[in-house]
């Protein structure tokens, strides 16, 4: 009760209405505490920064433009005749589910368009979260403090496929439909259980009368749902543990430089929004998506050639359609091999990724913060371990949409599964060399740039008739942010022999890890930086040039 | 992708279709003028068949055997019918130019008079599908949205669901409907050439094709609409998944260089 | 996963110098950190003209969108839905999903492209470092989180009356299987369903194309055809999952060309029916080249030879397509023999 002669004081004066209704706001919600932390919180600049937004604004997108298609479409798969304007499937059986959507798409005014910003924008909401967990992977930015932000956001990546999935099946058309049949041969393929989830998930045998309302339900209200929640988690996080930032200039582990949310960021971040949603209205008003009045009703004994899912669901089409068909007769019971072992593959796959952060931090041994983003030069060996699995990734995708690549490129088919095949062991594997040795090639030229200088592109010719490049020295903040990456030693085995004398039997996992620490951070791993002692030695008293 | 839709967009495509429409019916009135003089009409077609089998001798004999029972390099033309070889000429795959895994479309070098000369000589080898007349193929009396369900049935497995074409075994491919003389259309589900099977009128009748060539029409015509917008060559996800990338995310990380970058320093002086 | 095996000088090395701390550079070390650039400012910091410019940038894009917005409103009122337009590269296109989608779209991007303009050129560009303070909490924090969680449980005596901490784990573990009970009635149990299809003996072949039973002459060497078990409507309640297993493919090869006993022994006349739904995932399969006896699935490329009891020659399926033994009736129409005895579709773990 102290307080309330200021307050009054404050809210009586002549204040401007619009700082009244904050300090109203304030005393009842505390928004100035929270504001204080975060109006003038600083975020760097980088255009790279920028593609979680992207995904953040697509999937705003996605809410808006999903509430409104919610509005016409009817989940059911009660079985109609089609007397709706689009004149090819005119008094054609079909489920209401897919003739709600040809309404949408013929008979709503600005339907279509929804229905295709909803669905461009799902794709390109996929797109985004991929190429931003490889930005977050390249630059070491999931590593301490970060970790369950990389995890939260991983899960989002994950959600977002299944979300994808579910509702591109909605329309009950008849690629969807051959995409869930797929899915239920799946399920059909795991081991003791299969028939009986299968049995559950579709309400009986497939397709039977339920998956479309199920699939709805989970499409709009529980995966969204969870997502929400998560991407609210994860941005509070990024609040939280403010953003990280490349080295440069003035740019420490223990600050971060940039502009401030109010004004700067209110106005490009909130006008990114409009720049995303502008780009993505404009692209469903020029190219169609998913024109499923071309594609028919669902019939599961029909079918089209080029049958495809979304490409975010490409990679795991992939790795079914590269394995070989094997299956495994015994007592009595079938082990669908062919199917069930690209089903664990998939999520082995996606699992490779997200535990790499906590199988870096084990081998580094490292439990500091780091704010500091690596350069992907200077982080080899992670470097080639995500250019890896990004190979096997585009390996499969390409596997994925196979007779697309045959009939384009004038292949064979069976050529190019056997491609997939081979690619994906082979792939990964001279990605990772290749990649390692671009990695310290570029290191090697940092660090001959730091310690020569850059080459100017002048010659001089000395007086003895010698032709030299010049090369200019770099300046104070070029030597300072080559020079800035930390570098670490590999790991050993500790002593074999304890203050006592007495023999100690280094663990496995101890082994395990001196092995990996060697392969990180080993001599062939990385090129030291170059030191202080042998920048003087080289600049000073020669006077080069 | 954007190329393959744009070119049956192709201004000049319009054109090209009004010539081969020009060439079609010069031939067919070629074919069927002498036809319609009642009187020379056995001897026509007994000319014809010797100058079809001339022009056999030729071109075809080579690999069909001279007397159309084939060799170790073609097929017997024995009972395959006008249909047949109006197909099969009349869309350029023959002559075959080389051995593969399948013989493309190709440019046609034979005259339609030459076609149905070439025609009527093999239809006296032994009785076959004859060719289609306007009636059979025309859009009167036809059912687009049942043609559609028919071509989802028996077609889109192979040529797509709206007769893009897709990917068969070892190179071997069902090609696009789009441009394809609906007499053509027609004269492929009679016959089914080379791997295709056929489909007769006994399992599908003379209206269930009349009808699936009505569809065709009108899913994958000249003048069909993409209501959506750009249609990316109607090969579904694969290529939206494309331009989801290149030019969705693509044109949207170009923005955010543009929102991120530096604005222009004024300079020093 | 911690590090406490490995003595404290194995691990990586630490910068020389304390993480992170700004240094100015000096003669000892070239690479220190030279700390924050000056701001340089930009035309707008000092020319008002070129301000001028930029807020009249600035105001053009927001008023090009609300004539965006004015032209979206009057596209969707007076365009009627259905008209159909062509635009040169685009080609034949609804014309109001283009106009409305041109319309808000640049209505939206102008406002982004303002604001983000207004942003980058008039607001402050000068670079602001804020400290960063670590996460995890101060020894003392801790210590007292430590206590306080220490003294809430004693006070809780959840450690002392086991019996209450053990009931009310049971009763806490126990309690969602009401949830997945209630989950039971999603579907019935699986039984023998997969097992069995509609076809049963003296069933005639219908065609799905004409509706009409088939006869052997109608299926001729090279032609492909699709039949569904006599008395089945696309109106039936349970059309689409019965469908999903009944649906057949008839092909008649050469009876010299049949290389499988079986098939032969099943046959017509070289007439043969195989399941069409692949035994793979369960995509429909029908894509058969009539040279080759082929049938390849267009989903994941199984193939399939029809002349070899479509035993599988390519791709991930793990069997033969299951085939339908058919003879002819007194009428002289295609039946079934029997159902198909085994189960059709994928496999599954009772298949066996």
């Amino acid at each position: 009760m102290s307080t309330a002669p200021s307050t009054e004081a404050r809210s009586r004066g002549k204040s401007p209405a619009g700082e009244r209704v904050a300090d109203w706001a304030d005393g009842r919600l505390g928004i100035y505490s929270l504001a204080k932390a975060n109006m003038r919180k600083i975020f760097p600049d980088h255009w790279s920064f920028m593609l979680g937004e992207v995904c953040m604004y697509s999937f705003i997108i996605i809410i808006l433009t999903g509430v409104y298609l919610t509005l016409f479409f009817h989940p059911s798969m009660n079985e109609v005749t089609y007397h709706g304007s689009y004149v090819p499937m005119q008094g054609q059986l079909m489920s209401e589910a897919y003739a709600s959507t040809l309404d949408i798409s013929f008979d709503i005014r600005g339907g279509l368009l929804i229905r295709q910003i909803h669905h461009w924008a799902a794709l390109i909401f996929l797109a985004g979260m991929f190429v931003h967990m490889m930005r977050v992977f390249f630059t070491g930015a999931f590593r301490k403090p970060r970790e369950v932000n990389w995890l939260f956001g991983f899960l989002l990546f994950v959600l977002g496929m299944f979300t994808g999935f579910t509702g591109y099946s909605l329309p009950d058309d008849l690629l969807s439909g051959t995409g869930v049949r797929f899915t239920q041969g799946a399920i059909l393929s795991v081991p003791i259980v299969g028939t009986y989830i299968s049995m559950f998930l579709f309400g009986g045998e497939f397709p039977g009368h339920d998956f479309v309302a199920r699939f709805y339900s989970i499409h709009i209200l529980l995966l969204p749902g969870i997502m929400l929640g998560l991407m609210v988690a994860h941005l509070i996080l990024v609040f939280y543990h403010k953003h990280t930032q490349f080295a440069g200039p003035g740019k420490t582990n223990k600050n971060v430089v940039g502009m401030p949310l109010m004004p700067v960021y209110m106005a490009k971040a909130g006008g990114f929004f409009f720049l995303v949603f502008g780009v993505i209205a404009a692209i469903a008003g020029i190219v169609t998506i998913n024109p499923i009045w071309g594609i028919g009703p669902y019939r599961p004994d029909q079918v089209g050639t080029g049958a495809q899912p979304d490409w975010y669901m490409g990679f795991a089409e992939g790795l079914v359609r590269a394995m070989p068909g094997w299956e495994v007769n015994f007592w009595g019971h079938t082990l669908v091999l062919g199917v069930f072992i690209p089903l664990v593959v998939f999520g082995l796959f996606l699992a490779v990724i997200a535990l790499y952060p906590f199988i870096e931090s084990w081998v580094t041994g490292d439990k500091r913060e780091h704010h500091i983003l690596d350069r992907p030069r200077n982080a080899p060996t992670r470097t080639a371990v995500g250019v890896a699995w990004i190979t096997g990734y585009l390996i499969t995708l390409i596997g994925g949409g196979n007779d697309i690549v045959a009939t384009h490129f004038h292949l064979s088919i069976n050529a190019v599964t056997w491609f997939v095949r081979i690619g994906f062991f082979l792939g990964p594997v001279l990605a990772f060399v290749v990649t390692k040795r671009i990695c310290l090639g570029l290191q090697r030229r940092d660090k001959e740039k730091v310690l020569h200088g850059r080459e100017a592109g002048i010659i001089k010719r000395l007086p003895h008739g010698e032709f030299i490049e010049v090369h200019e020295p770099l300046s104070q903040e070029q030597l300072h942010t080559l020079t800035a990456h930390e570098q670490y030693r590999p790991v050993e085995i500790g002593p074999t022999v304890d203050e006592n004398g007495v023999e100690r039997k280094p663990a496995v996992t101890e082994k395990l890890r001196a092995k990996m620490s060697n392969a990180y951070f080993g001599e062939d791993s990385q090129i030291p930086k170059p030191t202080v002692e042998e920048y003087k030695e080289i600049t000073s008293g020669h006077g080069h040039h | 992708m954007k190329k393959l839709s744009a070119r049956r967009r192709h201004p000049l495509a319009a054109l090209v279709v009004l010539l081969l429409a020009l060439a079609c019916t010069g031939g067919l009135y070629a074919a069927f003028a002498p036809a319609s003089k009642a009187q020379a009409d056995e001897t026509a077609q007994s000319l014809a068949i010797d100058e079809g089998k001339k022009l056999y001798a030729v071109g075809c004999a080579s690999c069909h055997g001279t007397g159309g029972q084939g060799t170790t390099d073609g097929p017997s033309l024995v009972g395959v019918g006008a249909a047949a070889v109006d197909f099969q000429v009349g869309t350029g795959r023959m002559p075959a130019q080389q051995p593969g895994a399948q013989v493309p479309r190709k440019k046609v070098i034979y005259s339609q008079a030459e076609i149905d000369q070439l025609a009527a000589y093999i239809a006296s080898l032994g009785a076959g599908p004859a060719v289609p007349t306007k009636e059979q193929y025309g859009p009167q009396g036809a059912d687009i949205a049942n043609g559609g369900a028919l071509f989802r049935n028996n077609c889109a497995q192979c040529h797509n669901f709206t007769g893009k074409g897709g990917a068969l075994t070892h190179g071997k491919y069902a090609p696009g409907l789009e441009g394809v003389d609906p007499k053509h259309i027609y004269e492929a589900m009679q016959t089914g050439p080379q791997n295709m099977p056929s489909f007769p009128d006994q399992t599908l009748s003379e209206q269930n094709k009349k009808d699936i060539i009505a569809y065709l029409n009108a899913v994958n015509g000249e003048d069909t609409e993409s209501p959506g917008g750009l249609s990316l060559g109607g090969l579904g996800p694969v290529s939206e998944g494309l331009f989801a990338w290149l030019f969705g995310l693509g044109g949207l990380i170009v923005v955010a260089v543009w929102v991120a970058a530096r604005t222009a320093k004024a300079k020093k002086s | 996963m911690s590090s406490h095996q490995i003595p404290e000088e194995n691990l990586p090395a630490e910068q020389e110098a304390p993480h992170g701390a700004v240094r100015v550079a000096d003669e000892e070390n070239p690479f220190a950190d030279p700390g924050l650039p000056p701001h340089e400012p930009r035309v707008q910091d000092i020319d008002e003209r070129a301000a001028k410019r930029s807020e009249r940038t600035v105001a053009l894009l927001f008023t090009v969108s609300m004539l965006a917005t004015v032209g979206f409103i009057a596209s969707f009122v007076t365009i009627p839905h259905d008209k159909s337009i062509f635009v040169f590269p685009l080609g034949h296109l609804n014309a109001m999903n283009f106009a409305l989608g041109l319309t808000l779209g640049v209505a939206l991007f102008t406002i982004g492209a303002g604001a983000v303009h207004w942003a980058r050129t008039l607001m402050s560009d000068e670079e602001i470092a804020d400290e960063r303070h670590p996460i995890e909490a101060s020894p003392e924090v801790r210590a007292k989180v430590h206590a306080d969680f220490k003294q809430g449980a004693k006070e809780s005596v959840i450690g002392r009356r086991k019996l209450i901490r053990n009931t009310m784990l049971g009763a806490l573990t126990l309690v969602p299987l009401s949830g997945v009970v209630l989950l039971r009635d999603l579907g019935p149990l699986p039984g023998t369903k997969l097992r069995h299809t509609m076809w049963s003996k003296g069933k005639l072949l219908v065609n799905m194309n004409t509706n009409q039973p088939i006869r052997p002459s109608d299926v001729v060497v090279g032609s492909l055809s699709f039949a569904m078990p006599e008395g089945m409507s696309e109106h039936d309640e349970n059309f689409q999952s019965e469908i999903a297993k009944a649906a057949l493919m008839i092909v008649r090869l050469q009876p010299g060309d049949i290389k499988d006993k079986r098939e032969l022994e099943w046959s017509h006349e070289g007439i043969v029916a195989y399941s069409k739904i692949c035994t793979h995932v369960g995509c429909p399969i029908s894509l058969y080249e009539q040279q080759t006896h082929h049938a390849l699935c267009p989903c994941h490329q199984s193939t399939f030879d029809l002349s070899d009891g479509a035993r599988v020659i390519f791709g991930p399926a793990g069997h033969a397509l299951p085939q339908l033994r058919i003879g002819v009736n007194d009428e002289g129409y295609l039946e079934a023999l029997g159902d198909f005895d085994e189960p059709v579709g994928p496999a599954f773990w009772e298949r066996g």
